[in-house]
């Protein structure tokens, strides 16, 4: 901040070679910096660029070729994983984001709400069970969840959870993060703008909606970009909910195309592609949610 | 007292009436009770459940049998299972170090405010954002052994080659982890990128004054100013990184013959495949007891250091 000019380059790590160099070495430096960033780039950026230009390819290709510029430029591979199963994917998978992400965004402001505004006994040891939570992994109750999963009844006809909606949406609800973020939100909300609507008579369903979630926007757009790629990545939980393909999520979808001989990788290639691009879209819109939210995550551990 | 109160105070609220007291007290668990409810269901629950079947062995239809500690002495006499722990250790660590080097790496490449290197960085962020499964199968495809394969074709330039990958014992997991850093080290780049806008840049300026060359101000002046963030962040994505399941799943489900296989997958594969329900809840049951005590070690440590 105090020396925005040359010096602010990497760290400030080139400062003083451009005290002792003159303007043109610095320039030599400069330029091989950026063909070193571009090579950097390359390594991160290609490989997503070539599963892209390989499902857009409707040559045939041999099965481990990739491509960087689309041979045959077609659809060709697209339609053939819709054909496959990818429609329903992207069907289910759209199911599990919109009832998942919103029931997940309601209780947890609602849960919020009452660690961050209200003082009540217990309060202490209901934050430390829903921390708790954090250091469980997803995965280590995953077993003992598919077997709890066959025990719930469908609120709504016969079966259990097992092989439902229901079964893929409702474990997604209870989670740990969007809490911890709102709840830490809500506490900078002065006061002042409570009590006053309270004085003017107004109830806590009324303060809760109309003043503490309007002001939660920013916060609810951090935990809105996790929660959607909390669910949108789930995959082990599919894997023992769902039982029959017509329910599989776009993740299980996309590990159930298999390559082969005559198809090549593209068809598998196109749905992972179709898997790649809301995750992408979302951050490219949303970066600086994105990254504010990341270190706030990160630094807390 | 009036003019104290205009700072928010965050615990505070706002004085009740008397004659409603009972009725406020329940309002914040009126509030809770959805998230107590899922919470308790689907964690709480299956947390219990799972320790409570790992002391039987698990008969559908039969009904369960109590056999006490006998699948925890079978898994500290696993030998597939003692492979996987040691796989699932050395993948953490090495996905950990491998990113946090690669991503400082990256960090000290592209920090700075020009607007080239903003776009740099959020292009070199995407792998971060897209779903371990599409990932995992993109590289599936980049990793085939083949001559004709990508990575192979790459290295073939370069005089190398052509490597087996994923399909020999022998490189499977390094290839596996090869990924994941790929994958991750954007993340850590990020986060260290926050950190080094923090450091004063007259810091450098005085060093270098003071005759230190490069390397000594990266050794004396940016790697002190990053450390308390870093290493908690670090230790604690070792513990977070032995969950892995997808990379391996998909990737090499465990192969060849096992010499990639970790703790998860061989779970999952205990309780689907070979049906011992039993079994992989005491498996579980131990990962989930040592990720606990590890994390609060972690914890513990990180509050000793701060205070």
């Amino acid at each position: 901040m105090a020396l925005g000019g040359s010096a602010s380059t990497a760290l400030g790590l080139r400062a003083p070679r451009a005290l002792t160099e003159g303007p043109g070495a610095r320039r030599a430096g400069r330029a091989a910096r950026v063909v070193v960033c571009l090579i950097v780039v390359a390594v991160f950026v290609l490989p997503l660029w070539s599963m892209i230009a390989t499902a857009l390819s409707s040559g045939t290709s041999r099965l481990g070729q990739m491509q960087l510029i689309p041979q045959d430029f077609g659809l060709g591979n697209v339609e053939t994983a819709w054909r496959e199963g990818m429609g329903k994917g992207l069907f289910n998978s759209a199911v599990m984001e919109v009832f998942g992400l919103s029931l997940q965004l309601a209780v947890s402001s609602m849960a919020a709400y009452a660690l961050a505004r209200k003082r009540f006994r217990g309060a202490a040891a209901v934050m430390v069970l829903i921390m708790a939570t954090m250091m469980m992994p997803d995965e280590v109750i995953a077993i003992p969840l598919y077997l709890i999963i066959g025990k719930i009844p469908q609120p709504f006809g016969g079966g259990t959870l097992l092989n439902s909606y229901g079964g893929l949406i409702l474990p997604l609800v209870g989670w740990a993060l969007p809490i911890y973020i709102l709840t830490a939100f809500m506490r900078q909300i002065p006061l002042e703008l409570e009590e006053a609507a309270r004085v003017d008579g107004a109830g806590d369903v009324w303060i809760f909606l109309r003043i503490i979630v309007p002001l939660c926007k920013p916060a609810l757009a951090t935990c809105a970009v996790f929660g959607f790629l909390m669910i949108w990545d789930q995959y082990l939980l599919p894997l023992l909910v769902v039982q029959s393909p017509s329910l599989d999520p776009l993740t299980v979808v996309v590990t159930s195309l298999q390559s082969s001989e005559e198809l090549g990788d593209g068809v598998k290639l196109a749905a992972a592609t179709i898997l790649m691009v809301p995750s992408v879209l979302f951050y490219l819109c949303l970066q600086r949610l994105f990254e504010r939210g990341m270190l706030s995550g990160s630094l807390k551990g | 007292m009036t003019t104290e109160t205009r700072a928010p105070a965050p615990t505070r609220t706002v004085a009740a009436p008397r004659r409603g007291r009972g009725r406020r007290a329940l309002v914040p668990w009126l509030y809770l009770a959805p998230a107590l409810l899922f919470f308790a269901v689907f964690r709480f629950w299956p947390t219990a459940w799972g320790i409570y079947l790992s002391l039987y062995k698990v008969r559908p239809y039969l009904g369960n049998q109590w056999v006490g500690a006998d699948n925890f002495v079978r898994a500290l006499h696993d030998p597939a299972l003692r492979s996987a722990v040691w796989h699932t250790v050395v993948d953490a660590l090495a996905t950990v170090v491998g990113s946090a080097v690669a991503g400082f790496a990256l960090a000290l490449l592209l920090e700075g405010p020009a607007r080239l290197l903003k776009l740099f960085r959020t292009a070199v962020f995407l792998p971060v954002v897209v779903s371990m499964v599409a990932i995992a199968e993109l590289w599936s495809s980049l990793l085939f052994p083949g001559r004709y394969g990508a990575a192979n074709s790459v290295l073939h330039l370069a005089g190398v080659g052509p490597l087996p990958f994923l399909s020999s014992p022998h490189s499977a997991l390094v290839s596996v982890i090869l990924v994941q850093v790929w994958k991750s080290a954007p993340y850590d780049m990020i986060i260290f990128v926050a950190g080094l806008a923090g450091i004063d840049r007259e810091l450098y300026e005085a060093a270098s004054l003071d005759g230190a060359g490069l390397l000594q101000r990266l050794r004396y002046v940016t790697l002190p100013a990053l450390r308390p963030t870093t290493t908690v962040v670090l230790t604690l994505g070792v513990i977070r990184g032995m969950r892995v399941f997808t990379e391996i799943y998909v990737l090499t489900n465990g192969g060849p013959n096992g010499a990639s296989q970790t703790v998860v997958p061989y779970d999952y594969l205990q309780a689907t495949t070979n049906n011992d329900i039993g079994y992989a809840a005491a498996i579980s049951t131990l990962f989930l007891l040592i990720t606990v005590a590890l994390t609060l070690l972690v914890q513990r440590w990180r509050g000793r250091r701060e205070s």
